[in-house]
């Protein structure tokens, strides 16, 4: 599924990267230790985490993830933000908790 | 065998706003060179999860690159506490990282795992009050 279908069907807030938003989506990685993300995500994934520091971005962008979604209306840190926009990487943003999310994209992707 | 590439990346202990500068730009280079698919992600993993040691325990290291036709190498040294027991390093889970560290998603007694399990040949030494030196050959297959 198109990013842009998941970020509109979950009702995601878009921080940045709002033009890169045509990218297919094959799956999913839920984690908030990085080098189990690192080690375990697949490329083309939407990272669901509780992190917002800057090495998100730094991850996201080894392991050509689709994006990041933080959960529980987490805003990224202002130098998460900087870094993502200089390396084109998607930040999302949902209300709701770990679980539900995970499950809603698991139903919409899968 | 001719050399294709060679480079030296500096990495400074303690500072996480840097951390991933150099493996980024690692894998940039690498992917311009015409590398890509699982050995692009492997080299990419070996030199992030490398980068993050140095920055986590260290004072400063260093990760020496260096590409032939038929495999990457990644020669990584760093000035620090050194690994005590490497034989537990290894293993998966167990670390010695600080609350500060793990807070942020890192120390998860992962890291050297995954660079062993992203590696063709895997090399760790160290010295208590020295350093560690870490040598990671990862071979070039159908990229």
């Amino acid at each position: 599924m198109e990013l842009a279908s998941i970020v509109k069907k979950l009702n995601l807030r878009v921080e940045c990267g709002k033009d890169k938003l045509g990218r297919e989506v094959p799956g999913g990685y839920v984690g908030d230790l990085l080098s189990d993300v690192m080690g375990n995500s697949k490329e083309g994934d939407l990272w669901i985490t509780r992190q917002t520091h800057q090495n998100i971005v730094a991850v996201a962008s080894l392991k050509e993830l689709a994006g990041i979604v933080l959960v529980q209306g987490k805003e990224p840190d202002e130098d998460t933000l900087e870094k993502a926009i200089q390396e084109g990487i998607i930040i999302l943003v949902t209300e709701l908790q770990t679980f539900e999310v995970t499950g809603k994209l698991y139903n919409l992707i899968s | 065998m001719s050399l294709k590439y060679t480079n030296s990346f500096t990495v400074e202990g303690g500072n996480f706003e840097k951390a991933g500068i150099a493996s980024v730009e690692i894998k940039k280079i690498l992917k311009n060179m015409g590398i890509n698919g699982d050995t692009l992600r492997k080299i990419a993993i070996a030199a992030y999860e490398s980068e993050i040691n140095i920055i986590s325990y260290a004072k400063r290291g260093v990760i020496n690159v260096r590409v032939t036709p038929d495999f990457v190498l990644l020669d990584v040294e760093d000035e620090g506490p050194g690994i005590e027991n490497i034989g537990m390093a290894i293993r998966e889970g167990f670390s010695t990282a600080s609350d500060t560290i793990r807070e942020m998603g890192f120390g998860a007694g992962m890291g050297i795992p995954n660079i062993k399990n992203c590696s063709d040949a895997f090399e760790l030494t160290s010295e208590v009050n020295k350093g560690t030196h870490l040598r990671v050959l990862i071979n070039i297959s159908g990229s």
